[in-house]
């Protein structure tokens, strides 16, 4: 998790990611952001994420996140 | 038939009549016999070509349920037996079997996209260069451009991605998968539906609910103000200002590019306003396809309030698919290794940017003009990406500043004109020209005539600009009061008020609308594309 935290606070330096925030519909990752994130998880977990994957109940927050990488790793 | 016509009005009325007066199980029956019979009122022979999408689309979805029932059951079966490298190694298997699947649907679908929307540009493409060599040419051919098919043939094809991710399951009954396609009300300017959310609607059984029957009545006559009273008004000068740019320079074209993104925005909005209201009153609520685009304080964001379905359409079936494709990892990989790690990791997205920024150019049209529009917005999004971390130390600066109003308000006045500037190649449909156009803003200094006449001198008349001008304030406002909870859904609660406002708006319509003898029933901008 603190290696993902590190890949959002280094994109969003002002955006607090510990907190339960709504990512995709307040607008703080939009789709530019979202691949450059799945870039960074594919070089850093060696997890690829399929586009059909990208929903925003996946990327809605770090918690999210890191659950959509533990369930992908598993599959 | 047009949407801004009596003969629309009177088919409109009767589909809803004989909706609520048959038996609920064949409510949708209606539905598929008015989109039918609607799109043989535009043209006999174009529904050969949404006979053919639908077609292709329920033969390839049907096939690629097939293929996915298939891998579950026999998953299901010997889970206990396989390993789960195996399951991993069959699922993996199975899904590259129902992408080649998928690949033929897209081709059989878009093809014929392709060859009726693009065969004229591309030729004309092909003898620019053979006129490099020879003198022969090849023969350009007219082919008939069916209405509406680039969003029934995108809303098509996104059914079939959404079957292929499981998404969604492929409809059985071809007749209502016709419906899916044809639906009357968003055949010709959209929105892009996704069946996930409008397939479901379009086949339960609807009773009639006076409150949101009310909000449709409302939002449609909305729709008829924006496209009658305010953009066919301010057509009438954009048609001059256009056809007659070589007079119309310097602060015309300024004007141009302020009196177009009016026009637009009523003709556009306006027309979706019908299709949701119309649809509302069957009961059926149809998705957004504007968040107040002219309130936007950037181009990204601006993206994210206009024609909102089909950016999400680009964004989910062509951006995110290309940006994480395994090719594209792997260019991400090689990148940072040989560009360094700052730059490497922007390759794929940018790539990815630019593809579909090309492609929403051109499914704009099928023209230079739709393309550098296009990768114009493209680049202005790319330039404002790289200067983030700028905007991040002015943001950390000026704190104050920024959430300031004179600041936001600067902000989305720079957005408004930027994308009206971009927006502008729509008009001129010439690239150099356009070009040589916004310079001239620049060089040939004639502000002075907008108060000597010249703001009447492009066809629209002292009344035209009042009737404007109140239009758009009136636009802003109800936009204003909307910004929470839409603005007819408010009003529909209050039946009294609600009446006296349709009655209000109907006789403004008659009254101010731009119709009658002389007019031109023009039709919707966005019908073209």
């Amino acid at each position: 998790m603190e290696r993902l935290l590190a890949i959002l606070k280094n994109m969003h330096p002002d955006v607090d990611f510990s907190g339960d925030q709504d990512l995709i519909a307040d607008g703080i990752l939009d789709s530019l952001d979202i691949v450059t994130l799945i870039t960074e998880i594919n070089a850093e977990f060696d997890v690829s994420i399929p586009a059909e994957e990208i929903l925003p109940e996946n990327f809605n927050s770090a918690k999210a996140i890191y659950n959509l990488i533990a369930r992908l790793d598993e599959e | 038939m047009q949407f801004a016509s009596l003969s629309f009005i009177l088919f409109a009325a009767i589909t809803v009549l004989l909706y609520y007066t048959v038996p609920k199980k064949r409510q949708w029956w209606i539905l598929l016999a008015a989109s039918y019979l609607f799109y043989f009122a535009a043209g006999a022979s174009y529904l050969l070509f949404i006979l053919y999408t639908t077609l292709v689309t329920y033969l390839t979805a049907r096939v690629l349920q097939k293929h996915a029932d298939r891998e579950d059951a026999y998953v299901r079966e010997n889970r206990e037996t396989l390993s789960q490298d195996a399951r991993k190694a069959y699922r993996a298997m199975g899904k590259k079997r129902r992408f080649r699947i998928l690949i033929c649907g897209l081709i059989l679908g878009f093809g014929l996209l392709a060859v009726i929307k693009y065969t004229a540009f591309a030729l004309s493409g092909v003898n620019g260069i053979l006129r490099l060599f020879t003198t022969a040419e090849l023969s350009i051919p007219n082919l008939l451009l069916p209405l509406g098919i680039s969003f029934y043939t995108f809303q098509s094809m996104g059914y079939l991605i959404d079957v292929c991710r499981k998404k969604c399951r492929a409809e059985q009954n071809i007749a209502k998968l016709a419906l899916f396609v044809s639906y009357f009300p968003q055949l010709i300017q959209g929105p892009i539906s996704r069946f996930s959310s409008l397939g479901e609607q379009l086949f339960v059984e609807h009773c009639f609910n006076g409150e949101e029957f009310r909000a449709g009545m409302l939002r449609v006559a909305w729709g008829f103000f924006k496209k009658l009273v305010v953009a066919d008004t301010v057509a009438q000068g954009v048609k001059v200002l256009i056809a007659e740019s070589g007079d119309f320079q310097g602060i015309y074209v300024f004007l141009l590019i302020l009196l177009y993104s009016i026009q637009i925005y009523g003709d556009f909005t306006g027309g979706i306003d019908i299709t949701i209201g119309l649809s509302r009153m069957l009961g059926i609520k149809l998705a957004e396809n504007f968040d107040r685009p002219f309130s936007s304080t950037s181009t990204k964001e601006y993206w994210r309030r206009w024609h909102i379905t089909m950016g999400s359409w680009f964004t989910d079936y062509v951006f995110y698919p290309l940006s994480v494709c395994k090719p594209m990892q792997k260019l991400s990989k090689s990148s940072r290794a040989r560009l360094g790690e700052k730059l490497g990791k922007r390759i794929p997205v940018y790539l990815a940017t630019i593809v579909t920024w090309f492609l929403t150019g051109l499914w704009h049209g099928a023209g230079w003009n739709f393309i550098v529009w296009g990768l114009l917005n493209c680049l202005v999004i790319l330039v404002s990406q790289e200067l983030t971390p700028l905007y991040h130390r002015f943001h950390a600066r000026f704190p104050r500043l920024v959430v300031s109003a004179p600041w936001i308000h600067w902000q989305m006045i720079r957005t408004f004109l930027l994308m009206g500037l971009i927006r502008s190649l729509d008009c001129y449909r010439d690239v150099p020209k356009t070009f040589r156009l916004w310079g001239s803003m620049f060089t040939v200094f004639n502000a002075g005539e907008l108060f000597h006449g010249g703001l009447t001198a492009f066809g629209l008349t002292v009344a035209d600009w009042a009737v404007v001008l109140v239009g758009v304030l009136v636009i802003w406002q109800v936009s204003r009061i909307g910004k929470d909870k839409p603005f007819c859904d408010r009003i529909a609660k209050k039946p009294i008020l609600c009446t006296a406002l349709l009655c209000m708006t109907v006789f403004v319509v008659l009254v101010f609308g731009a119709y009658g003898i002389g007019y031109d029933a023009s039709q919707f901008i966005y019908n073209q594309f």
